[in-house]
């Protein structure tokens, strides 16, 4: 499967106006690749997420076209959208361990969830329970209700329901915000297992961590107010990135061994621009050490070298 | 400074409060001025509340909190807002800790308030204006603002500016950066790694191994409210001894490591190795988990300045994926 | 560009999440602590003054508000331009119906109705008002104390107040005022608020408890602030609009129980109130012999001014919860 997003562009409403969230995105997701999409707040990413399959309500779409294995996603459409969700585009979203109907027990919401589906629930229990045990759950929480699970399970619970019917692709966003660090790794290490096992064929693993989407993904794509910035291979985007944006970002991150005695780190001065009314050019302007008089037009998105795409005047 | 002297905090639950939830049990360790004691566990592990014990937002069941001396574990009012001037807190969320219906600064007017009410209002500026600049933030842009008018950076360090007005000796951070962008947050722990040369103790709360690393002088490893391992920062992240300690060291993610790498470092795959016991090797007739409690491992100097608990038989299988 | 939380964007609005007190306020859900979330949708930050902008435009709002307002200003002003007393007989013909001179007719004893439904009208919205702050202060009070101290005290306070709230209230006023006698409206209306608080102490118990585990309550203990001026300082100020529905509702209860009292004769008899006109109506035996406007005009307006408050009720329920508005 692949999947193809060209120039998708979705503003949320309010009352000042449109907020400028995703401000046309460009990219390609291969057969079988995971994707990390890294960036700090208001940066878009979650927008993507869930604009890919349509759930909120408040967003608008403006335009853009998505292709899912060759075929066109109706993302602007949110009625057309139910026929592709859970099916071939699963999401699981940020505050999972919320997802859960808290009054019904699991074993019944997943059954009452597939018929409305038209699958029968006797049919799939058995893969059902096969993927429990994948996740190292056991096949007893079918009987029990959410509020009696930790944290963690329900994570993991959240995960084999979206991937129940295989999706072609799964938008992961911030699955691991809220975990300890010890199920983190497990839920990490189980998505990247249900890749392995063909469960899903493509993911999106959407968080501000850049750290844990090293651990897990192929390529890495920084967003930026909106906008893509750079998309590599992630030993790439580690070890050599091109955009000010992600150098600084990388750099402003601590690890476990480096103290502030021997190398002090720095972030980045100020804050990302409001998106009721960006700015014109590129958005990074007003924070990059780099800036210079050609970034007041906005910098194209394109391949500096195989397989990584950058979106700076300088690094091209 | 401050120091923890066997302190215990057991909740009350159940109907009619018949049975009990032991949160902290039986910790103590010391802050001396200008160290950054890193406080580090995952959920459950009792290290919110320890702060909160310190800062007498929860009371304390068992044991006694003492500063300079002074056992501070049961004074109330005019006592406890004598101790609120040498030791102050910032909380984890930056737009709850402010009402959201006043002004930012409002924070710094109830400090005036309670604690300088006679203060010139010229006096007053200079100081406030002090403190700013101590947080690297202007006046200019921080005031007369509503909460949601500035970002969670420039809110925690507003916090960190009020605590200071008050000249406070020891501060307790708890998780205040794990709300912020990843680009602001290496700013505020500059900022606090800067205060600690300038003498202020800080208790450091937080899961987040890497940022406990960067800046505190001395870790405290916890877990479901009793210290596994604790010292100097360096020995205990480069040395880890308790199963617990490499398990988490294991499990964070690092930037330029994969887990693989680091799991091999660490030898997780060699049960032995893990399960290793230090306290059995010191004293190998003892148990380390005294039969009066236990839950309640004994620590033993594994060399100076790094104490770790008996592992024995503490760890099972399931505990190494906390779930 | 602020940190957000997208899911509880409600919980940065300018007031916490309730429904209508019906039953106990809910409290607010609590994001599980974490990083830094996305920014989801962009959070509506609303300012003091927006839901002023809000409220002008609630139909519900308007609407309720007007027919309330309007009853008011006839029960104020109008006695100011009539020519009679509301007890005066003989100013016109016995059981005459509505005409120029008497615009509501008159009763059996030749009195104005209009007149005695104007006078009517002040003395119901004074004795509800009475009523209404009467039981705010008491519930608000008790909810507010065991909802911050929590313990021991929270527990005997809502023994009392469990127990006031099991009492059939219309039964134990009538006892009441049977025995005592009421001969004014202050003491009817201390008598209804006394019993009409418990409901009131249990939903600001209930917020209370959610606001004090904010950490801005946290600060203020930091700073040495006294229990009771972070309650007046901290607390009630974010239940503000809370609190406005709950007098509201108060009113309107206390309007009812105020009628039904004085339509059982156990009312202040001096004066005028719409239940004593349609407890004469009734002693007189105007529904038999037709003197349908001697007991409408009053009952029709009991209905309005109740049903213009819970309806005004509805429409700032909407302007302070942002989730239940249609946009």
């Amino acid at each position: 499967m692949s999947l193809r997003v060209d120039n998708l562009r979705v503003y949320y409403r309010t009352l000042r106006g449109d907020v400028k969230a995703l401000d046309g995105v460009t990219f390609r997701v291969a057969d079988g690749e995971i994707m990390g999409i890294a960036g700090e707040s208001g940066c878009g990413k979650s927008t993507l997420g869930k604009s890919l399959i349509r759930l909120d309500g408040r967003m608008r779409y403006i335009e853009g076209t998505v292709e899912l294995d060759g075929e066109k996603l109706p993302v602007d459409d949110q009625e057309a959208m139910n026929r592709f969700r859970f099916t071939e585009v699963s999401i699981i979203p940020q505050y999972a361990m919320s997802a859960m109907n808290p009054i019904r027990k699991i074993g019944k919401m997943i059954a009452e969830l597939l018929e409305s589906r038209g699958y029968r629930y006797s049919g799939i229990k058995p893969e059902l329970e096969r993927r429990l045990d994948l996740v190292g759950l056991s096949r007893e929480v079918l009987k029990r209700y959410p509020i009696e699970l930790s944290g963690g399970m329900k994570q993991r619970m959240v995960m084999v329901i979206s991937t129940l019917l295989n999706p072609s692709l799964l938008i992961a966003d911030e699955v691991t915000s809220a975990l300890d660090v010890s199920t983190q790794k497990a839920v990490a290490e189980a998505l990247v297992d249900f890749r392995d096992r063909d469960f899903v064929k493509s993911m999106l693993v959407i968080t501000h961590d850049i750290s844990l989407v090293y651990q897990i993904a192929d390529t890495i794509m920084v967003m930026y107010a909106g906008k893509l910035a750079e998309k590599a291979s992630t030993q790439t985007i580690i070890n050599a990135p091109k955009h000010p944006y992600t150098q600084l970002l990388i750099s402003s991150l601590p690890e476990v061994g480096v103290k502030y005695a021997d190398r002090q780190l720095t972030g980045i001065p100020g804050s990302p621009p409001g998106l009721l009314n960006p700015p014109v050019g590129c958005r990074f302007r007003d924070r990059c050490p780099l800036a210079f008089d050609k970034c007041v037009e906005e910098p194209p998105f394109v391949e500096v070298a195989p397989g990584h795409e950058v979106a700076c005047w300088k690094a091209m | 400074m401050l120091q923890l002297n066997r302190v215990w905090k057991i909740y009350r639950v159940g109907a009619f409060g018949t049975k009990q939830l032991t949160a902290v049990r039986d910790v103590s360790f010391g802050i001396e001025p200008g160290e950054v004691v890193s406080l580090i566990g995952e959920s459950g592990s009792g290290k919110t509340t320890i702060g909160r014990m310190v800062l007498r937002l929860n009371s304390i069941t068992r044991g006694s909190i003492t500063l300079d001396g002074n056992d501070i574990s049961q004074v109330t009012g005019s006592g406890l807002k004598e101790y609120y001037r040498h030791v102050q807190g910032v909380f984890q969320d930056p737009f709850s800790s402010f009402n959201p219906i006043f002004k930012a600064d409002r924070v710094f007017e109830m400090v005036k308030s309670q604690y300088f009410p006679r203060m010139k209002r010229e006096a007053w500026w200079n100081k406030l204006d002090a403190a700013l600049a101590d947080v690297r933030l202007d006046p200019g842009t921080v005031l007369n603002k509503f909460p949601h008018q500035l970002s969670g950076g420039q809110l925690q360090r507003m916090l960190i500016a009020r605590a200071l007005l008050l000249d406070i000796r020891l501060l307790v951070a708890d998780e205040v950066i794990s709300m912020l962008d990843a680009s602001t947050r290496i700013d505020v722990m500059n900022l606090l790694a800067d205060l600690k040369a300038r003498g202020l103790g800080i208790l450091f709360v937080t899961h987040d191994l890497a940022l406990g690393n960067y800046i505190s002088t001395r870790t405290v490893i916890l877990r479901k409210g009793v210290v596994v391992e604790m010292g100097e920062t360096a020995k205990v992240f480069s040395n880890p001894r308790h199963p617990y300690t490499k398990n988490l060291l294991g499990s964070v993610p690092q930037l330029h490591r994969k887990w693989s790498e680091v799991a091999a470092e660490l030898h997780l795959d060699d049960r032995s190795q893990v399960m290793h016991c230090d306290y059995h090797d010191r004293f190998p007739g003892e148990c380390g988990r005294p039969a009066a409690d236990p839950d309640q491992p004994n620590l033993v100097e594994f060399e100076p300045g790094h104490f770790v608990a008996c592992a024995r038989e503490a760890i099972t299988e399931s505990d190494l994926v906390t779930a | 560009m602020t940190e957000i939380k997208a899911a509880t964007e409600a919980a940065h609005d300018a007031g916490p999440e309730f429904s209508t007190p019906a039953g106990d306020a809910t409290a607010l859900a609590a994001a599980p602590a974490g990083a830094p979330t996305g920014a989801g949708a962009p959070v509506v930050r609303r300012s003091r003054g927006e839901w002023l902008h809000f409220a002008i435009r609630n139909k519900k709002v308007v609407g309720g508000l007007g027919v309330l307002l309007g009853i008011l200003a006839i029960g104020v002003i109008a006695p100011l331009f009539l020519q009679y007393g509301p007890r005066e007989r003989g100013v016109g013909p016995r059981n005459g119906a509505p005409s120029a001179d008497h615009w509501f007719g008159t009763t059996t004893f030749g009195e104005d109705v209009f007149t005695q439904v104007a006078y009517g009208i002040r003395a119901t919205f004074l004795v509800a008002a009475l009523a209404a702050a009467v039981a705010a202060l008491i519930g608000m009070t008790i909810g507010f104390v065991a909802g911050y101290v929590g313990g021991i005290i929270d527990e005997i306070l809502m023994v009392i107040t469990n127990i006031v709230l099991v009492l059939p209230v219309f039964v134990v006023l009538i006892v009441i005022t049977s025995y005592l006698g009421i001969n004014n409206i202050p003491t009817q209306a201390l008598i209804i608020g006394v019993f009409a608080w418990p409901w009131v102490a249990r939903a600001v118990r209930a917020q209370t408890f959610s606001l004090r585990a904010r950490d801005y309550v946290d600060l203020a203990r930091l700073t040495g602030v006294r229990p009771l001026s972070i309650i007046r300082k901290e607390i009630a100020p974010n239940m503000a609009s809370y609190l406005v529905m709950v007098f509201i509702l108060l009113f309107a209860g206390a309007v009812l129980f105020a009628a039904a009292l004085d339509f059982l004769g156990l009312g202040p008899r001096e004066g005028m109130s719409l239940g004593l006109m349609l407890q004469l109506a009734t002693e007189w035996g105007a529904l038999q012999l037709g003197i349908w406007w001697w007991f409408i005009p009053p009952g029709a307006i009991i209905t309005m001014i109740t049903g213009a408050a819970y309806v005004t009720n509805v429409g700032l329920d909407e302007v302070f919860n942002p989730k239940l508005r249609e946009t």
